[in-house]
């Protein structure tokens, strides 16, 4: 007997849950990212996390409908939309507010999605990128597309596909990475493993030991990261979506974070969730501990970190009320986007509606 | 003017499109070196390279979703499905995707794909060979769903989907990809969508199928004519949305209508026509509407799908009913 082939999976963290970053600032800077970076993490994190709340308290006071919260997903989410570019494509799943909001997304058009509203995710600035995408892992699919149009064309860009450790039980997830791996296509997976699919644990969800070694039956390499740890994401998110845009082929991220929050607003954990495994997360979550290390480290002034809080807050105030000012759609929308020109029968109903 | 197979004239429709627009591409499972398992792609990869004519890996989902992400990156996927018997897997891409993108983004993204599959029954094919399902995509708000039933309208019909900037079902009648030739012209001339096409004008009945069965249905047509009774043949072709118009016209002038389909019978396309006529155009039957169909039942074997499918004398046989009543 000899050995064919061989795989190995690796689990990566620049900033631990001590907040301790095991490389100096000088080589952090050598690899992208400054000061003046480091302050933008947090001040991304932290509007997420503002936003994130004030989407729950909406929902409890019937403003929006059910919401799925982003919390304890920050610093994934950011690295995500701070490596990609421009011109790169974003294919989310829906927990995916510090992305979509560093692509261009605004908070208000999140809020009119979330307020049922499909045109908040017509959005007006990332045009190419997809939409929420509700069914699970579906969208993996929709990045094969994306990833093929591309190297179709010959264009140095990369599609970034996001979904959950419940996502990647489903079939479009191992369709989509076989795929990828056929065609060498030039898509960043990113798993974000919350340990939760509703009440089901991530230890229900596969006996394999990784997500991560997912991808080795793609055909290219998955490897394990922080989820908690902004820096660590960034790092190699940066290397994942670099390698893709330079001809290598996909790469699978999985970050290992957990889901703070309730599965949505319709949910209640404590059905099914310990809380002192809650407990225990909370001691790990991405926001404060770059903010212990900011202050530990003196990169941040207490001035500095009220003036941020301040100007989140606000901006997030002044979404919400550009949301709550927005009048509903006429009733033809619902019929007007079904098709390009509006087919006889639907006239047909519409006329109908509008007479009733 | 080249006289042309139904299949033929999917393939030149093809490959004319990928002639004049550089977004159409061509996917499915061995619709390259091997041209297709009916050969509807045949060639085409040689004519247009293995980027815009590709395998995929054999995952039907895959095929349909990863489809959508072509369509939203602007480009014009032909996606092949190589039985509908498989077409299920890609279902979900269908529905909760290609058919709302345009809807859900509000017109940012749009869906212009087409999927391509061989259905119905008659070539003794093995089991998941034969269905006739269109009425299940039918259903779906946010789709077309088209079926040929000739090698001019396969061509006509095909362009039009692959050029409609919304996504289309098209559906293939495999008896009947080889059952006949007839000229078609091949150049890029393409038929309108969402309306039917009147075979045959006749002032007693009006007949009304779609794909394979126009056969049988024009066949029924001549022997009722022997027997004095002028039948006026409708070919729906175009299964969502269903021209109504057409269809109470057509009734209106004659009185009375039998539907022909090969699919099972309840809820399917023949009950929506049924409806149509009931709603909007009862006041001018002087008859019950019939439907000639197949039956409630799982499509048999091969060795009993003669039983199954309509015959020309059941077609007659329900006629003669409808004009006695």
């Amino acid at each position: 007997m000899e050995t064919v082939a061989k795989f190995d999976i690796s689990y990566s963290q620049s900033l631990n849950v001590s907040a301790q970053l095991n490389i100096s600032l000088e080589q952090l800077a050598a690899r992208g990212i400054n000061h003046e970076d480091l302050i933008e993490f947090y001040r991304t994190m932290l509007l997420v996390r503002i936003f994130d709340t004030k989407a729950i308290a909406l929902q409890r006071t019937g403003r929006i409908g059910t919401y799925a919260s982003c919390l304890g997903q920050e610093a994934i989410s950011t690295a995500i939309g701070n490596t990609m570019a421009a011109e790169d494509v974003f294919i989310p799943g829906y927990r995916d507010a510090a992305t979509l909001i560093l692509r261009g997304t605004k908070m208000e058009e999140l809020l009119l999605y979330w307020g049922g509203d499909s045109r908040g995710m017509n959005f007006s600035i990332n045009t190419q990128d997809l939409p929420y995408n509700v069914p699970i892992a579906s969208q993996c699919c929709h990045s094969i597309g994306i990833g093929y149009a591309f190297k179709l064309r010959q264009q140095p860009r990369v599609a970034v596909v996001v979904c959950g450790d419940g996502g990647t039980s489903e079939g479009d997830f191992y369709e989509s990475l076989n795929a990828a791996g056929t065609w060498n296509l030039p898509i960043v997976f990113v798993v974000i493993n919350n340990q939760w699919a509703i009440s089901v644990p991530r230890s229900k969800q596969s006996g394999c030991k990784t997500l991560a070694q997912k991808a080795i039956a793609g055909g290219f390499k998955g490897e394990q990261v922080d989820g908690n740890d902004i820096i660590g994401c960034h790092l190699k998110l940066q290397q994942a979506i670099d390698s893709a845009r330079a001809g290598n082929g996909p790469h699978l991220i999985e970050a290992i974070c957990y889901r703070l929050g309730d599965h949505t607003t319709a949910d209640d954990a404590s059905r099914y969730r310990d809380a002192a495994e809650l407990e225990q997360a909370w001691k790990e979550e991405p926001v404060a501990r770059l903010k212990t290390f900011l202050v530990e480290n003196q990169l941040i002034t207490e001035q500095q970190l009220e003036s941020i809080q301040q100007q989140c807050s606000e901006a997030v105030e002044a979404s919400v009320e550009k949301y709550l000012a927005t009048e509903t759609e006429a009733v033809s929308s619902i019929f007007e986007h079904m098709y390009q020109e509006m087919p006889a029968g639907l006239r047909q109903q519409l006329a109908q509606l509008e007479t009733q | 003017m080249p006289e042309m197979t139904l299949i033929e004239a999917v393939n030149a429709a093809m490959s004319y499109e990928m002639g004049v627009d550089e977004s159409v591409v061509v996917l499915g499972e061995d619709v390259g070196t091997n041209g297709g398992v009916f050969r509807a792609t045949d060639n085409l990869q040689q004519q247009y390279g293995e980027m815009r004519v590709f395998d995929t890996p054999l995952a039907e989902s895959l095929i349909c979703g990863m489809s959508v992400g072509l369509a939203a990156q602007g480009l014009k996927p032909v996606a092949e499905i190589q039985f509908m018997g498989f077409i299920y897997a890609a279902f979900d891409q269908i529905i909760c995707h290609a058919s709302r993108m345009r809807n859900r983004t509000r017109g940012r993204l749009t869906c212009p794909m087409v999927l391509r599959a061989p259905y119905g029954g008659g070539i003794h094919a093995p089991e998941h060979h034969s269905e006739s399902t269109e009425a299940i995509f039918a259903h779906v708000p946010g789709i077309r769903v088209v079926i040929p039933s000739s090698p001019a309208r396969a061509y006509g019909l095909l362009l039009a989907a692959i050029r409609d900037p919304d996504p289309v079902v098209f559906l293939e009648p495999k008896r009947i990809y080889r059952a006949q030739s007839e000229m078609v012209a091949d150049d890029g001339q393409a038929l309108p969508l969402d309306v039917c096409f009147t075979l045959r004008q006749g002032s007693d009945i009006t007949l009304i199928s779609w794909g394979a069965m126009l056969l049988e249905t024009m066949q029924a047509a001549d022997a009722l004519a022997e027997r004095g009774i002028d039948a006026e043949v409708i070919d729906l072709a175009t299964i969502k949305p269903i021209d109504k118009a057409t269809i109470l016209q057509s009734v209106e002038k004659t009185g009375r209508c039998v539907i022909v389909s090969e699919a099972a019978k309840s809820g399917g396309v023949a009950a929506e026509i049924s409806a149509i006529i009931a709603e909007e155009g009862l006041t001018t039957l002087l008859a019950p509407i019939v439907r000639v169909s197949g039956h409630d039942t799982v499509m048999p074997m091969f060795k009993l799908e003669q039983k199954y499918m309509p015959s020309v004398a059941q077609i007659v046989t329900a006629v003669s009913k409808v004009m006695e009543f």
